[in-house]
């Protein structure tokens, strides 16, 4: 045997996919149920939520009580195998730009820990430039993207109301839960300060929509997975049906390497290192699908050179990469008094908020482009690492059953002060648009390598005046809020000398722009269907293909597309022009 | 196995490691036997990286007996029985500090350190180590630190050590079964939400809208 080998699979699929998250879960659910052969590549472990658990365990079942490690950044139950690092997957950074890049390596990627916050763009959201003259317009429309919206309501389920917004489009929604005791302090107060607050949009299911997957019981942990199945991942959701069908080989720890194209310049198949065995891989298709995030996807691309393609595939253009945006984020945080020493219940509710408030500004009267969203939090959570700590800022400041004591202290009185304390937390976080500019990109590092020996990204983002100002807005919103409400500030309360709180780019999660589509060959890496103009076999179905991503979560959008594109590959495969 | 069945399983607290590994593929068996090998200490999913990293950690020992001891000392006097719950000894507290000062070695030196000057300032007040003194006498001592605001500036770094002490004990507690009692937390369990409960809207004198009431899902 040669010290070095290539394994070749005599097999050629359909389809090859990389990435089974949202996008790659969706074009395999969708392939396979038509008949095709798929082969999904996922570069991190298998996983399923009913499997690998973590749901429903006691905060003393994990020895760091829920406390996060550089494994579980969100925390030792949170269903993400890994985060902001991984060890011998390095990334970079330009001098002087952030970007932090979350990777969950495992079957059905970061959809298995997220909010599940399932917003439609409005049709404001596709036509942003002919809107404020800022950043492009989307080749397609509202009207475009509504049928697969409809159709992923139905298959997969989102609770929320009809509310007949303008920018916030009705739905298929199943009913939403009531809102918990100070989410309705939240909707009285922001409704004093001018900000709506309606029922969220989650894709959890209140009521049973198949015999698949039980309905939602209530126990608020979504981020660590559902054994039953009540919310939306792409690894419960999408990936086991997909499985089912029997048309999918699905290999994990597969680390795509490069696409491979032929001498006509098609795409041919994948190059992946097994991450488990270290063996080098090919895997053929008649079709490529990229789907293993914006940054990862186009990282595959800059680094999949050839002679013909000396740029990296697909990008004759030279936007493979630029473009990155996230949304922008800004948070504050307080206590309830009135909820001091409240009566305890069970109201863990779903995971994450009942309640939200779509964006209501008019940007003409404001200093800053696009808007956000605002997410609340509070109550009676389950105690975790980092529970209980402070007391010394809180014991001294507000009498306890009406006693005033001095701050820090020990014993039976500091038992009694937590007691009182617990559940009367609150807070909220906005969620914004930021502008998809070219200056901000990814690009291949040219000196390092992680350990794969595959090229890895280096970073250059850096936010504007349109995003800082925002934060700016936020943070004014959020007082008056907190202000209406009762509340105190405990955190968050930020000025000009850090941004107003604005998160840096990356750390929301919702990467998206790397290889945006548009009309024009020039000036975009793919057309309006995900296809990439310079290879007409290859399709990248991830947030990459955003030319603006809206203040909405982009995950229910990555679906619709990712939908659309499958049916539009099929279609012209059938028509033989792929 | 039926996903109706599994929600039941939850729901009576049975699910175990067969329900939860029923139906793993031979894939998965690598996984399985790193699984198994602390089987004993954790039921949570894990990665092959965390188990390492966790066996690594628990294999070694960071503080000395005497250390313990006064941990022990100091963890019990900041949450000591009462009429709601027991201790922090009889809760573990102790050994969960013992546990996370390895896992996030950012404690290690405040810890160690602070448990140091501890003994300085008492051997100097009382001519004899923490451990040895009198309830009375180590009360004392840590009565001039355990309020910051009123504390002499003399001790500020006695006071910054049991602001660590108090917030390690007071969080290793509440999230044991002992303190999730105490604390009241009834949730992680499966139930049906049907809003707030009326007793407490009355308290707060606060109704849903009629909107809400019909729009949202209720169980009965």
């Amino acid at each position: 045997m040669p010290d070095f080998e290539i394994k070749k699979q005599s097999k050629e699929y359909d389809v090859v996919i990389v990435g089974s998250g949202a996008g790659g879960g969706m074009a395999a659910y969708m392939l396979a149920n038509q008949g095709l052969k798929v082969c999904l590549l996922e570069a991190g472990a298998d996983y399923d939520p009913a499997k690998n658990v973590t749901q429903l365990k006691n905060p003393w079942d994990s020895p760091r009580r829920g406390a996060s490690t550089h494994f579980r950044p969100f925390g030792d139950f949170d269903a993400s195998y890994w985060g902001w690092d991984i060890d011998g997957e390095p990334y970079t950074k330009a001098e002087g730009t952030q970007w932090d890049w979350w990777r969950a390596r495992m079957v059905g990627g970061r959809t298995n820990h997220w909010g599940r916050i399932s917003l439609r763009f409005g049709p404001k959201d596709f036509k942003r430039r002919s809107i404020d003259g800022l950043g492009d317009d989307w080749p397609i429309g509202y009207e475009d993207v509504k049928p697969y919206y409809d159709r992923i309501d139905k298959l997969i389920g989102v609770f929320g109301t009809n509310e007949g917004l303008e920018n916030d489009p009705d739905g298929f929604f199943l009913p939403p839960p009531k809102p918990r005791l100070h989410e309705m302090f939240i909707k009285n107060a922001a409704s004093k300060a001018g900000v709506p607050v309606i029922p969220s949009r989650l894709s959890i299911l209140t009521q049973k929509i198949n015999d698949d997957r039980g309905q939602c019981f209530y126990c608020s942990q979504c981020n660590r997975g559902c054994t039953v199945y009540g919310d939306f991942s792409s690894s419960s959701v999408l990936v086991k049906p997909a499985l089912k069908t029997g048309n999918v080989d699905m290999i994990t720890g597969a680390m795509a390497r490069e696409v491979l194209t032929n001498s006509e310049g098609l795409a041919t198949g994948i190059s992946y290192v097994n991450k488990f065995d270290l063996m080098e891989y090919e895997v053929k298709g008649r079709t490529v699908i990229l789907a293993a995030s914006a940054c990862e996807s186009s990282r595959l691309l800059l680094n999949s050179k050839s002679p013909r393609f000396p740029n990296g595939l697909a990008n004759n253009s030279g936007v493979v990469g630029k473009y990155l945006h996230d949304s922008t984020g800004a948070a504050m945080g307080g206590v309830l008094p009135k909820l001091f020493g409240r009566k305890r219940y069970n109201e863990d509710g779903v995971g994450g908020m009942h309640v939200y408030s779509p964006w209501w500004g008019d940007n003409k009267k404001l200093d800053f482009p696009r808007g956000y969203h605002i997410e609340y939090w509070g109550g009676m959570g389950q105690p975790a690492y980092g529970f209980g700590m402070g007391m010394q800022g809180m014991n001294g400041q507000y009498p306890v059953n009406g006693v005033q004591k001095e701050a820090g202290g020990y014993g039976s009185s500091l038992k009694e002060d937590v007691r009182y304390f617990y559940g009367a937390g609150v807070g909220m976080a906005g969620r914004g648009e930021a502008i998809p500019l070219e200056s901000n990109y990814c690009e291949i590092d040219p000196n390092v390598v992680d350990k794969y020996g595959i090229p890895v990204l280096r970073f250059n983002v850096k936010y504007t005046e349109h995003e800082i100002k925002q934060a700016k807005h936020m943070k004014e919103t959020f007082k008056e809020i907190m202000h209406e409400m009762g509340a105190v500030i405990t955190w968050g309360d930020d000025g000009a000398e850090n941004n107003y709180g604005l998160e840096s780019p990356g750390k929301i999660i919702h990467e998206a722009g790397t290889t945006r589509m548009g009309n024009d060959p020039k000036t975009s890496a793919l057309n309006k269907h995900n296809q990439a103009h310079d290879c007409k076999n290859l399709f990248v179905v991830d947030g990459g293909a955003f030319v603006s991503q809206a203040d909405k979560n982009i995950t229910w959008t990555i679906l619709a597309l990712s939908m659309r594109a499958s049916e539009y590959l099929m279609d012209e495969m059938k028509k033989r022009n792929i | 196995m039926d996903r109706r069945k599994s929600l039941k399983a939850l729901a009576l607290g049975t699910l175990g490691g067969v329900a939860i590994l029923d139906g793993c593929k031979p894939g998965d068996a690598k996984k399985e036997a790193a699984n198994k090998s602390v089987a004993d200490g954790f039921t949570l999913d894990r990665q092959p990286e965390e188990l390492e990293r966790y066996e690594k950690v628990v294999a070694e020992t960071f503080f000395t007996e005497p250390e313990m001891a006064v941990i022990t000392i100091l963890a019990d006097i900041i949450i000591p029985k009462d009429e709601v719950s027991g201790s922090a000894s009889e809760a573990k507290v102790p050994e969960f500090i013992e546990f996370i000062v390895k896992d996030m070695p950012e404690h290690q030196t405040p810890m160690r350190g602070g448990l140091r000057w501890l003994e300085i300032y008492t051997f100097k007040k009382f001519n004899k180590s923490f451990k040895d003194c009198s309830p009375e006498q180590r009360i004392s001592i840590v009565d001039e630190i355990a309020y910051p605001k009123k504390a002499k500036k003399e001790v500020a770094q006695g006071v910054a050590f049991f602001n660590k002490m108090r917030d390690l004990t007071v969080t290793g507690f509440y999230t044991t079964q002992m303190g999730g009692e105490d604390l009241g937390y009834v949730g992680n369990r499966p139930n049906q939400w049907n809003g707030v409960p009326d007793d407490v809207l009355k308290q707060y004198n606060i109704a849903y809208t009629e909107k809400e009431n019909k729009e949202c899902v209720k169980y009965s």
